[in-house]
């Protein structure tokens, strides 16, 4: 966190009200305690939200005086720099990526920290801690920098950017732990609650106005929650009764699938997370 | 296990080195599976790619290759970074390729490694990859290299044919001054000897792979004499209620700090004191290394980012002129006339290659004074000017003050990693 307020000139904490930008936040206000966090908070909201995760990141920039930037996925179909996916299946899981550039742009960062680990998923496992994304922010793994010792080279020319993350070595075990150690507030999506959904190759989705439901899905309420989350569009729910933390903790441990197993955008193709990294995605 | 227990576990960070025919990546895969570290959804992935590719066991390399490229190739171009814990410890494993081509990225997984790993077919021996993979070892000063002589299967568990390879390595482990160097026969095929004993080799008294690297001391590879703690960023909040605060943040490079303690600040040579040592919230009696802390001074003194903190007594070599060996990272040739960018600890500055002394063969370990041209992969040692001095100890010394790395000021790419004699 320090060497990235030292390095750069602008930065921004990519927030996604998932448990880790919120460990981000929690690993920066330690940084640089007693001082404020040097750089702003960039939420890219779609539009397709969980309430509670709006509710949650409002609250979060409350109780740290955190400054809070919010790109709008809505705002970039609007004006016709990306196009709505239509029909069942759809997503604005990839719009994000022209919103994400086009507001790093307008803020002119020069990094943009991301709470991605390297355990998460095959192409991240390759990923840097400083990652050099080019002027079309986009990321070239042939052009990636070594990283020895604990020296990282965040050098750019103009135009070009960082993304950085500084959790790459934590995995999901790491981050639910220190969650727990450090008796971090978590938003309620993490916790066991009553939900309409419906199940879908093998996942349950929740149940939302813009979500098209194929012949045969019901809507069933159970008790679920959430162990990533994303768009309401591709977040899959778990049968859980886990109501607080040492609980989900015990459910991680035991778990017999990867935390980005339940991800309908991973699925998409074997190097789907490799393909929209190449284009600029987080 | 209870949340405290698991994160005061240690880590053991290790590489992996060896070719592609030699069974690393299966080894890699059969810890994960053995120490049930992989989730059934990557299993299945594996079966899957497995099956399609015409294979008839799952071939757990599968689980080590990720990019699309690798893949289609069946080899890993990159450094892999694979995370598993056991009851006992976390562990962290750098896989590198093994081809003299990616000597660069063997050297960018071996830079923060405790240990090593080095594989050696039990039906070759000792190769010229093996005196490459182990001359590595030793200079990135990783502490503990295990040599692991694969395939014991296919030379029918034969203790002649290991204790063959042992000596011959043995002989290596002494004419490279390495210093603490283990041997154990293994078939990461069939999985003796690395999680669970082996039932073919009787003859064989040692521990299993995983054991020792659940259970090797690594505490004692950290420097806690020297006290050394370069400035990262300074907190002056300048806000009401934290008016006059002017903390020091960093990481401890090495050595133990506490409060009162008397120090001397680099490069002023002004001395003080430690007056408190915060970390978050709380004030702490002691930091080790590793540990990021914000330090406190009894006497205002003027220190910025790239200065450092040392114990008075204990102190680094100041200078600006200094021999090192480095590995030549970029395709375009060292270039003798370019002025380049040195990165060493927190401090950023203009430098120039003096000259090269000699290039280093890594097979043979011989030095060449005749053919100084050095090339991407090479390893050379070389004399640095720096346009101010810089605060070091011997890389042998010190892995984090005695690290560098250089950048090319044009491209901004990392041209070298050095380490400081």
């Amino acid at each position: 966190m320090r060497e990235i307020a030292a390095q750069f000139e602008k930065p921004v904490l990519l927030f996604s009200g998932g448990k880790d930008s919120i460990v981000l936040v929690h690993l920066a206000v330690k940084a640089f305690y007693p001082a404020r966090i040097p750089f702003p908070l960039l939420h890219i909201d779609t539009g397709h939200n969980f309430q509670e995760t709006l509710d949650y990141r409002d609250e979060l920039v409350e109780r740290t005086g955190a400054k809070l930037y919010v790109g709008s996925v809505q705002a970039s179909i609007d004006k016709g720099r990306a196009t709505e996916e239509m029909g069942i299946g759809a997503s604005r899981n990839k719009l994000q990526t022209v919103t994400l550039l086009d507001t790093l742009e307008e803020l002119k960062a020069d990094a943009a920290i991301g709470g991605g680990r390297r355990d998460e998923e095959k192409a991240r496992a390759k990923e840097r801690f400083f990652s050099h994304r080019d002027a079309f922010g986009q990321w070239d793994p042939k052009n990636q920098r070594p990283e020895l010792w604990n020296l990282f080279n965040g050098k750019k020319n103009m135009g070009e950017h960082f993304r950085v993350f500084p959790i790459s070595n934590w995995t999901e075990m790491d981050v639910w732990q220190y969650i727990l150690m450090e008796n971090i507030p978590m938003p309620s999506l993490y916790y066991t609650h009553k939900r309409r959904v419906f199940m879908r190759d093998g996942i349950w989705l929740a149940e939302a106005p813009f979500m098209e439901l194929k012949d045969g899905e019901e809507i069933v309420e159970l008790d679920v929650r959430c162990r990533t989350i994303g768009d309401i569009s591709c977040t899959g729910l778990n049968l859980s009764t886990a109501d607080n933390l040492e609980d989900i903790v015990k459910e991680v441990a035991a778990s017999r699938v990867t935390e980005r197993g339940g991800r309908s955008d991973d699925k998409r193709s074997e190097a789907a997370m490799e393909d929209r990294k190449k284009e600029g995605y987080f | 296990m209870d949340s405290k227990a698991y994160l005061d576990m240690s880590l053991l960070r290790f590489t992996t080195a060896g070719s592609v025919d030699d069974g690393k990546s299966t080894l890699i895969g059969r810890l994960l599976y053995d120490s049930k570290s992989i989730f059934e959804d990557q299993l299945l992935a594996i079966e899957e790619t497995s099956k399609r590719k015409g294979q008839e066991e799952v071939d757990l390399s599968l689980l080590t290759d990720g990019l699309r490229a690798e893949r289609e190739q069946g080899i890993t171009i990159d450094v892999a970074y694979r995370y598993f814990a056991t009851p006992l410890r976390k562990f962290i494993i750098a896989d590198t390729p093994g081809h003299i081509q990616y000597t660069r990225n063997m050297v960018t997984g071996a830079s923060t490694a405790n240990l090593a790993i080095i594989l050696v077919d039990a039906r070759n021996g000792v190769l010229e990859q093996t005196l490459r993979h182990t001359f590595i070892a030793s200079l990135l000063n990783i502490p503990h290299v295990v040599f692991c002589i694969n395939k014991m299967d296919l030379v029918g568990y034969k203790k002649e044919t290991y204790d063959t390879i042992k000596k011959e390595l043995e002989q290596l482990v002494v004419k490279l001054n390495l210093r603490d160097a283990r041997f154990i026969p293994i078939s990461a095929k069939y999985g003796d000897n690395v999680v669970d004993p082996s039932e073919h080799m009787d003859w064989y008294n040692g521990t299993t792979l995983l054991h020792l690297l659940e259970t090797i001391e690594i505490n004692h590879d950290l420097n806690m004499t020297d006290g050394r703690f370069p400035v990262q960023y300074v907190i002056r909040p300048q806000q009401k209620d934290h008016h006059d605060y002017r903390g020091y943040a960093g990481r401890i490079a090495s050595g133990i700090f506490k409060p009162g303690d008397k120090v001397k600040v680099l490069p002023s040579e002004l001395t003080t004191e430690i007056k408190a040592i915060d970390f978050y919230r709380e004030e702490i009696d002691e930091a080790q290394p590793s540990q990021s802390i914000t330090l406190r001074l009894t006497h205002e003194i003027d220190i910025s980012r790239g200065g450092m903190i040392v114990h008075q007594g204990n102190e680094p070599t100041i200078s600006n002129n200094f021999t090192l060996d480095i590995c030549w990272f970029n395709e375009k040739p060292l270039d003798l006339s370019k002025k380049y960018l040195l990165r060493h600890t927190t401090n950023e500055l203009k430098c120039i290659i003096k000259e090269v002394n000699y290039r280093t063969n890594i097979v043979t370990y011989e030095k060449d004074f005749a053919d100084k041209n050095i090339k991407m992969n090479e390893i050379a040692n070389i004399t640095l000017v720096t346009a101010k001095p810089i605060f070091y100890d011997s890389y042998r010394k010190n892995r984090t003050t005695g690290s560098v790395i250089l950048i090319d000021e044009g491209t901004n790419e990392t041209v070298a990693a050095g380490m400081i004699n």
